[in-house]
């Protein structure tokens, strides 16, 4: 199969979906002729125009305020966010808006929109444009979230948000822009809550999102080697989540972690990890681990940064102690 | 109170400051094309004059606040080369011990609220400091830097509309450098900058932003008066950045020409212009001129080498200043 990056994937996506429905259109800062920052959009407004790929001011509340009224009166807006951070500037739009509107209409006012943005450290970026804010955001009830691992995850969730009648937000790993992975030629989507077992193994389970299934994976090569044998799945969308699959992994493995790039207190892995504690609690031969972003402010030094972040060998460490018994009297 | 700069030292001063301002830059760059600077930063260079011609009208208990394009700002209001270059290669003798850097180096000591990395993100910092000048009876004023392209924040209109009606000691300094990012300012900002101030009632300037003794006789001026309550006022400073947006920004061509960037570099320089002017009114000569380029030079390159060798934080620093009250915040946590 044909090799493609990150960026190209969510290129192609939404050019086939652009293609295939014309009320689809791009908004965001410098998506047009500078393609984004990143460079992922590059060649979209040759094709399809200013008036479907538009290039707004700074002004994020402006444009996904837009947006929630373009997705409620017909089109189907991908608002593009350049940074995960700037989330916090839009958080009303998003969540008391674009979140609540079909419910608090009955089921009548939906908001088909997409939010795509990204998350991550290790980008020497500071504390402003490094966070990974997605736990934000699937806190709120009306919002759909889905966090690609690789290119192949990254194409086949844009289309199916694209399609999917309420607000999805789609953040994007920014160190995996250019990170090739086998994606098929032909057309393909991937439906939301069905979780995709990246290894199987019997002896450990790592349930990762996003940036952190290569660190599962790689956490998984190095436990091989020593005779453990670890299952890494990556849920790929967080709301909604494909509990079953979580449980019936942590039923045969009997051991959990679960590793996010969002800061660990209040987040993705304590969601995870409660919801397996609650339903798998008597198959469970050690507590579920948690492992997130450190709760700092993410630092700007690399000698600071590097450590906020789950690692291969962190991951690997802890396995190894939750294989020993070790971390289940852990205070 | 600012005194007026009518003497050679005052002048020289300026002078100075935008060549330390440019030669940091340059040093900046540098370090980045060598791969020593972690992540990207912002090049001031072109702009000096709106710096320096602003920061020379305040004093020492004056605040600014910065932006994402902060180093002139810093060395305007101030700051040391040494604790900047620290901070930017993210060292604990930074400024705010590699935390922070680039984008988010500041120096409380000579007034330096900060740069922020969120277009728009000091402007109700900024007011709300001229708010603490008005509460506690001071007499500082707050000046807050934004581009352009952070006009278009609707939290500019709230503070503004604020800002006028209490009669806050703020003044808005826009500096309009053609660009935000990669968009023409004209695509982006829809009808006049002042107009907009001028809705809320509030005195707008438009100022040529190469020319540092305009920048800073108005500047006096403007203090002068908010420092009487008689603010807030509002400044567009017509400047321009020579580099990319950031430092990696290389090919610009497809929404900046070449000529363009030759026009102002080599016909409006503020410093050039600026040196010119020096030279012909006898207040310094070509020679003397050249001394003080050299010590700059020569002062950046030891700070540049200083940081260089200074070591970075230890790791013990990662969960210190996240709370004014828990030394460390992951003390109790950690398993
Ligand atoms: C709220 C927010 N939106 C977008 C960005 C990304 N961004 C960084 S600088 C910049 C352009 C700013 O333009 P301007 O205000 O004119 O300042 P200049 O860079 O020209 O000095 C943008 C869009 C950001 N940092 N913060
Ligand atoms: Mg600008």
């Amino acid at each position: 199969m044909r090799e493609i990056t990150l960026s190209q994937a969510v290129n192609e996506a939404l050019a086939e979906e652009m293609r295939r429905d014309e009320t689809v259109f791009i908004i965001g800062e410098d998506v047009a002729e500078a393609g984004t920052p990143f460079k992922v959009l590059s060649g979209l407004v040759e094709e399809f125009g200013t008036a479907r790929v538009v290039d707004t001011p700074i002004a994020e509340p402006g444009f996904m305020g837009l947006g929630v009224g373009a997705a409620m009166t017909g089109s189907r807006p991908v608002v593009d966010l350049m940074f995960g951070d700037f989330i916090y500037l839009i958080m009303d739009q998003l969540c008391n808006q674009a979140a609540k509107s079909y419910y608090m209409s009955g089921g009548k006012l939906n908001v088909p929109l997409v939010l795509r943005t990204n998350l991550g450290a290790t980008r020497r970026s500071a504390a402003q444009h490094s966070q990974s804010l997605h736990a934000l955001v699937a806190h709120i009830p009306g919002l759909k979230v889905a966090m690609p691992s690789s290119a192949y995850e990254a194409k086949g969730l844009m289309k199916t948000a694209i399609r999917d009648d309420n607000p999805v937000v789609i953040f994007e790993d920014k160190l995996m822009y250019n990170d090739k992975a086998p994606v098929p030629e032909e057309e393909f989507l991937i439906p939301f809550g069905e979780a995709n077992i990246k290894r199987e193994g019997s002896d450990i389970t790592l349930i990762g999102t996003s940036s952190m299934v290569q660190v599962c994976e790689a956490a998984a090569e190095i436990l091989a080697k020593e005779g453990i044998e670890a299952e890494v799945i990556d849920p790929r969308t967080i709301v909604p989540l494909d509990e079953a699959a979580l449980l019936e992994s942590a039923k045969k493995t009997s051991r959990v972690i679960v590793v996010d790039e969002g800061h660990q207190s209040f987040g993705i892995t304590g969601e995870i990890a409660s919801r397996i504690n609650e339903k798998a609690f008597y198959h469970l031969d050690a507590p579920v681990l948690r492992m997130g972003a450190m709760d700092v402010p993410v630092p700007f030094s690399p000698a600071l940064e590097d450590i906020t972040v789950p690692t291969p060998d962190a991951v690997a460490e802890n396995a190894r102690k939750l294989m020993s018994g070790e971390l289940i009297h852990a205070a | 109170m600012a005194k007026t700069k009518t003497n050679t030292e005052d002048y020289l001063r300026m002078y100075r400051q935008m060549v330390r301002i440019r030669t940091f830059e340059d040093n900046a760059n540098q370090l980045y094309l060598s791969a020593k600077m972690p992540g990207l930063t912002h090049m001031y260079s072109g702009e000096e004059a709106v710096a320096v011609g602003i920061c020379e009208a305040l004093t020492i208990d004056d605040k600014i606040t910065s932006t994402h394009r902060g180093h002139g700002h810093c060395v305007a209001k101030g700051a040391e080369f040494k604790e900047m270059f620290c901070e930017l290669l993210g060292k604990e003798e930074g400024y705010c011990r590699g935390k922070g850097g680039s984008m988010h180096i500041a120096d409380q000591s000579n007034g330096n609220l900060g740069a922020n990395a969120i277009v728009g993100g000091s402007m109700g910092i900024a007011t709300g400091s001229a708010f603490t000048s008005k509460l506690l009876g001071k007499d500082d004023v707050t000046v807050c830097f934004f581009g352009d392209g952070a006009t278009a924040q609707g939290l500019l209109y709230e503070v503004m509309n604020m800002a006028a009606l209490w009669n806050l000691p703020v003044i808005y300094a826009c500096e309009n450098n053609g660009y935000s990012e990669y968009t023409k300012t004209e695509e982006i900002a829809a009808g006049s900058i002042t107009a907009r101030a001028e809705a809320f009632g509030i005195e707008a300037h438009q100022v040529d932003g190469q020319d540092v003794l305009a920048v800073n006789e108005l500047t006096q001026k403007l203090v002068a008066r908010a420092r009487k309550g008689e603010g807030p006022f509002f400044m567009e400073l017509m400047t321009y950045r020579y580099h990319g947006h950031h430092v990696g920004d290389i090919n610009r061509e497809y929404y900046r020409s070449k000529d363009e960037e030759t026009d102002w570099k080599e016909n409006k320089d503020p410093i050039i212009k600026f040196r010119g002017w020096l030279v012909e009114q006898g207040i310094a000569s070509e020679e003397e001129i050249e001394a003080m380029n050299a010590e700059i030079k020569k002062d950046a390159e030891e700070a540049v080498a200083y940081a260089e060798a200074a070591p970075y934080p230890d790791q013990s620093e990662v969960d210190m200043h996240v709370f004014t009250d828990i030394e460390h915040a992951l003390a109790r946590n950690t398993a």
